[in-house]
């Protein structure tokens, strides 16, 4: 990058290479966004690109591409373990946003007022946050061993014996998803807390003069001014539950996948496809079509918002 | 009061639990016992000398550091340009860089790894970092906060004829100190906590990062859960540690990225 490019000429006057003030401006403007700008047009828009294009192709294990039309998208069609890999990530989307949501929400207002004790308990429930997933996956896996390890241990105390939360197809992917509250939860805890603190005190006080409760005062006064947070922290959850990588990490240390396919989340079964049985072309048609299934979920929830504008009444 | 103190007790426990582990014998890591009964730092010397866990670690920090600086290096500059600089197609540029914001790397990774192949950019630290720079989380946020800047700051250098890029070196980037500090660790955090990709892109062991040898590290040593846990120790109390110093700074950075 030239200095002397980019310098800004007194007011009006024509620079040395007789550039104006605006195109002046303009070109410098372009030299500062261009690296950031260039490099999520390779990293990010190609690759999108590049995974739709593949999705036409069979890849051999040698890097030989034949295209195959729509092959890929029919082989989807009827291939079970797609469909129950669909299945899968539906039911744990399904369980993990609305828990998220309850959670995160829950430890806002547990914690909202401002002083040292709740400062402590922020950190408290923020603090798996700093751990990576598979360290959090090797300490869960520890704690679930069957019959020794520490939760296995204490399970029979709250009436849950001889049960395998890890090993049981039935109860692997409610695990996980405990689990995943566990470790989420204190990053949606603080956006419900920036949230919370956009809500001027004046309407509760109002309110307590009008004879509200807590619980009418929740529901009239915190909920609807929380809109937008709700929005984006459902939005955010949704995309995170169904492509974060943060899952991903969890599952593939934790459980792989399995036991018997049951904890096989969609965009495990395209990492497996790829990666391990080289089909390039069959996973790259999948994830192209979770990008569609997302973009439409994005739209759907700005059409919701107006725009992700929101009015206050 | 006291079922939150419960409540934050619990979601530390596991985190608690980690460190008593890499305390304890192998005889002794299904005892339920919180104390261990005969402490011991063999697991953690095993861990550092017998396996080449310092140049994990070494890979990590060079990975994450680099990653962080320069991507506050060009975040910055494209958040001030974007937020500062007035040139036609800005809103739909920075329209197209935010909405990559929701794409995640589970989506891309196969076309990512093919492009990294084809740019022969697997097995290098080109691979590990480059790919990483980019998110549109740090411009957004750096965007926001230069639109929060008075304009008055750049005018007087405008006048004296300073170009744009003194003002953004001598201005524009000492002013966002407190912001790129928390962005910092932020960055700092995701990359030395990530895992997909190092996975995906490296089978040389000289380049493995932490994350990716721990979880290898559990199948090779199958049960050995105390080495386990004593490693998984090693690569999360630094960010423990940190969290425990700038845990305002992180707090407060992400408690302002919910959309407002």
């Amino acid at each position: 990058m030239h200095a002397d490019e980019m310098k800004s000429p007194a007011a009006g006057a024509k620079s040395a290479r007789g550039l104006t003030a605006k195109q002046r401006e303009r070109y410098a403007a372009w030299l500062f966004v261009l690296p950031d700008a260039l490099g999520l047009l390779v990293f990010v828009g190609v690759p999108m690109l590049l995974s739709l294009a593949v999705g036409f192709f069979e890849v051999n294990g040698f890097g030989g591409y034949r295209f195959v039309g729509l092959g890929n998208y029919r082989r989807m069609w009827s291939d079970p373990l797609f469909w129950s890999s669909v299945k899968v990530t539906v039911a744990y989307a399904v369980m993990l946003v609305p828990a998220l949501y309850a959670a995160g929400l829950g430890l806002a207002l547990l914690v909202q007022k401002t002083n040292r004790f709740n400062a402590v308990m922020r950190s408290m429930f923020f603090a798996p946050q700093m751990v990576s997933l598979v360290v959090v996956a090797l300490v869960w896996q520890l704690m679930l061993v069957e019959k020794v390890g520490i939760v296995s241990r204490l399970a029979p105390l709250v009436g849950l014996s001889g049960i395998s939360l890890l090993g049981d197809p039935n109860l692997a992917l409610f695990t996980l998803v405990l689990v995943s509250v566990w470790f989420l939860m204190g990053f949606y805890m603080l956006i419900f807390l920036g949230g919370l603190q956009d809500i001027p005190a004046e309407y509760y006080e109002a309110a307590k003069i009008d004879g509200a409760g807590p619980v009418t005062s929740f529901w009239y006064i915190t909920l609807p001014l929380l809109k937008p947070t709700s929005f984006f922290v459902l939005l955010v959850s949704l995309v995170a539950a169904v492509a974060g990588g943060q899952v991903f990490d969890l599952i593939y240390v934790m459980t792989k996948g399995g036991p018997v396919n049951s904890t096989s989340v969609l965009i495990i079964y395209i990492y497996k496809q790829a990666f391990q049985f080289g089909a390039f072309g069959y996973a790259s048609a999948m994830a192209s079509l979770l990008v569609l299934a997302l973009m439409l979920v994005t739209v759907f929830f700005f059409l919701l918002t107006r725009g992700g504008r929101f009015e206050h009444d | 009061m006291l079922a939150t103190a419960a409540l934050g007790l619990m979601t530390v426990f596991p985190l608690v639990w980690m460190l008593v582990i890499s305390l304890k014998p192998a005889s002794d890591v299904f005892t339920p016992s919180l104390i261990p009964e005969q402490p011991t730092l063999g697991n953690f010397l095993y861990v550092l000398t017998e396996v080449p866990f310092l140049r994990y670690l070494f890979n990590s920090f060079f990975v994450s550091a680099t990653v962080t600086v320069a991507a506050l290096f060009f975040h910055s500059m494209a958040g001030y340009s974007l937020a500062r600089l007035r040139f036609p197609g800005r809103d739909i540029l920075f329209l197209a860089m935010f909405s990559t914001f929701l794409v995640s790397l589970p989506v891309i990774i196969v076309p990512l790894f093919i492009l990294t192949r084809t740019l022969h950019m697997l097995d290098s630290y080109a691979g590990l970092i480059i790919p990483a720079i980019f998110n549109a989380f740090g411009i957004f946020l750096l965007r926001q906060y230069y639109l929060s800047l008075p304009r008055e700051l750049e005018e007087a250098a405008i006048m004296d004829g300073a170009s744009y890029w003194r003002i953004y070196w001598s201005i524009i980037l000492p002013l966002s100190r407190p912001i790129l500090s928390a962005l910092a660790i932020l960055f700092f955090l995701a990359n030395w906590n990530a895992f997909l990709w190092p996975l995906t892109i490296t089978s040389d062991l000289n380049l493995w990062v932490v994350q990716v040898a721990i979880a290898n590290f559990k199948s090779q040593y199958a049960a050995a859960w105390n080495y386990v846990m004593a490693a998984s120790t090693i690569v999360a109390v630094p960010m423990l540690v940190l969290f425990v110093i700038f845990q305002r700074q992180i707090m407060e950075s992400i408690k302002t990225s919910g959309l407002k």
